[in-house]
């Protein structure tokens, strides 16, 4: 008896070390950047485990670089915008497949599959061209179009999911009512639609603010850029002598939002991870 | 609200929609006209951003196209792929450096997805168990998955640094190793480091869509297993493994479509350095650095052409998912 409850103890501290493991693993990189932010550039090449300094001179010359804080608004704007547009083209396109039977439904599926697999680099020249010949090269705008490429498939995708699994007595009623599919949509679906479209919005955003190969292509001058590419293009005199102190403060002066965001919705994003994904 | 985790069976007869008996055909009708309409403005975008550019960029794929003068491109026929010319044999298909790219973009995708496969069942288990702290422990599993990929680029840029970096202190320490590696520098270790940042990336993606499977299972076959005094390795590998299969190949054909086309954690963290370049980094050197459409245009179409294959085994093995009536 003793030795089954020892090997009951062993197998507790066993676990318990293994989730302690796990979550120093996904979590010590970022306090790391949090611990080098926050050191004057004189310790920075001491290496700490512990925050043992708090000094701010690192956040003031990042914030004090006006391409960087533009490039802060910038994402906000391409962010924001992409999302609108693929939650109003998702919500009816996921109005559409979910529910109406239609020949070229399944078709319509595969295309907005298919496209979700693109390699984002296989569009580029053409996307390039397209953005040129529109004349949003070097703006904002040309980044939120570009955007949709990768956004719209997966809204579509996890709206018309959720779509499906409204029960179609609503419907009944609206349609016996003589309601338009436009008033169907948007005075019976969208207030039951809330808590898909802040999942897939959600997703968009993080998409949107994490993006860097369309970002670092479509736009040319430091006013122009979002964020991505504002840290990955932040250099010192040389290539050996790169600011860290001032990369970090940066990394996470736009990760903090978005650890924020995952702790506060981490519910929503996993049930709108496994629903894009599980169905597709 | 996990309602999400539990819609996966979606059979064709399951379908929430209003019986079309007793209903005019006008109703009917006037509903497809109105899913086209709505379907439109989608469509059309898709068509801007991803079916047009896709055509442009194969039809740049034959001709000379450079950024400069991409509208007066001429056709030359397959000359960006191969061609014979005075007693050599040129393009893409000849280029040492594109079949490195490829061999890279292979290993990397096979290494990392492994990785992230092993270490995802792994946090799955462990996140599937009860305990104290668990939304917690979720939470801080989630925000690898959150950060930027050019920032964690960063961060592991820093933690291996080769003078300065935290790695190479703690393994010192540790007396892994005797003197600082240079990992992002060294052409040996570079696709290593590379492959380390992803699988801390990418891994708790692998992780929830497992968990979700997980959470599915029926109870009933663990009691019994239980009952039987079955080892709990023996459990995972005879019942858990094959029960969550279907998810952990989603998963896994997620991740290697994007393992396939990496591009920002290599571009940030060894930048154009051959020994990392995969197909994507050799794509966008061609097309953006060295102003050459035409030659870029044929390494993307088949980048396209493999990720295709992909796809469609994909599409083909999850058709049934599918639903409705294709």
């Amino acid at each position: 008896m003793s030795i089954r409850l020892l090997k009951a103890v062993l197998m507790k501290i066993g676990f318990w070390a293994l989730v302690a493991l796990l979550v120093c693993y996904a979590v010590f990189p970022f306090y790391y950047a949090v611990i080098t932010s926050l050191k004057p550039s004189s310790a920075l090449f001491q290496i700490d485990y512990w925050i043992n300094h708090v000094d701010l001179s690192n956040y003031a010359a990042v914030l004090s670089q006006s391409s960087f804080v533009q490039s802060i608004w910038n994402s906000i704007l391409v962010a924001f915008c992409v999302v609108g547009i693929s939650l109003t083209l998702g919500l009816t396109a996921a109005y559409a497949l979910g529910r109406v039977r239609f020949r070229g439904r399944g078709a319509v599926l595969m295309i907005v599959l298919g496209v979700s697999m693109f390699p984002q680099v296989a569009v580029l020249s053409g996307l390039f061209e397209v953005i040129r010949t529109l004349n949003l090269y070097n703006t904002p705008w040309g980044l939120v179009l570009s955007y949709t490429i990768f956004t719209l498939p997966f809204t579509v995708w996890i709206l018309t999911t959720f779509m499906r699994q409204l029960p179609g007595e609503l419907e009944e009623a609206a349609i016996m009512d003589g309601a338009t599919p436009w008033v169907t949509l948007v005075h019976v679906f969208m207030p039951l639609m809330w808590p898909a479209m802040a999942t897939t919005g959600l997703l968009a955003f993080i998409a949107a603010w994490n993006e860097f190969l369309f970002a670092l292509t479509f736009t040319l001058t430091d006013s122009q850029r979002t964020v991505p590419v504002g840290i990955a293009l932040i250099s010192g005199g040389s290539q050996y002598e790169l600011p860290w102190g001032m990369i970090m403060a940066a990394s996470v002066i736009v990760t903090v939002p978005l650890v924020v965001l995952v702790i506060i919705f981490q519910r929503r994003i996993v049930s709108g991870l496994t629903a894009g994904a599980v169905k597709g | 609200m996990s309602f999400a985790a539990k819609s996966r069976p979606t059979e064709p007869g399951a379908y929430n929609q209003p019986a079309p008996r007793g209903r005019s055909t006008r109703v009917r009708r006037q509903r497809v006209r109105a899913a086209w309409l709505f379907l439109t403005p989608m469509l059309i975008v898709l068509a801007l951003v991803a079916g047009w550019p896709l055509l442009r960029t194969f039809w740049f794929s034959v001709t000379d196209a450079t950024l400069n003068s991409m509208e007066g491109a001429n056709f030359i026929g397959f000359e960006n792929y191969l061609i014979h010319d005075a007693g050599g044999w040129y393009g893409l298909l000849a280029d040492p450096e594109w079949w490195n790219a490829v061999w890279n973009t292979l290993y990397f995708t096979g290494v990392s997805v492994g990785l992230e496969s092993v270490l995802g069942i792994i946090v799955a288990l462990v996140l599937n168990a009860e305990f104290r702290g668990r939304t917690l422990v979720r939470a801080a599993i989630l925000i690898p998955w959150a950060i930027p990929t050019i920032v964690s680029a960063k961060i592991w840029a820093w933690m291996l640094n080769d003078q300065f970096g935290i790695l190479n202190h703690l393994f010192m320490t540790l007396g892994l190793i005797d003197a600082p590696l240079a990992w992002t520098a060294d052409a040996s270790l570079s696709m290593w480091a590379v492959i380390m940042v992803d699988v801390w990336k990418a891994t708790p993606f692998v992780a929830l869509l497992v968990l979700a499977a997980l959470q599915m299972l029926p109870s009933d076959c663990y009691e019994a297993a239980k009952v039987d005094g079955i080892s709990p390795l023996k459990v995972f590998f005879r019942v858990t493994l094959p029960l969550i299969m279907p998810a952990l190949l989603v998963a896994i054909i997620f991740r290697a479509l994007d393992a396939l086309r990496v591009f920002d954690v290599i571009y940030v963290l060894t930048s154009n350095s051959s020994s990392t370049m995969t197909m994507s980094v050799y794509a966008r050197q061609q097309l953006v650095e060295f102003q050459d459409v035409g030659y870029g245009s044929a390494a993307s179409t088949l980048l396209f052409l493999i990720i295709a294959l992909v796809s469609i085994a994909y599409l083909y093995l999850g058709r049934r998912q599918l639903g409705g009536d294709t």
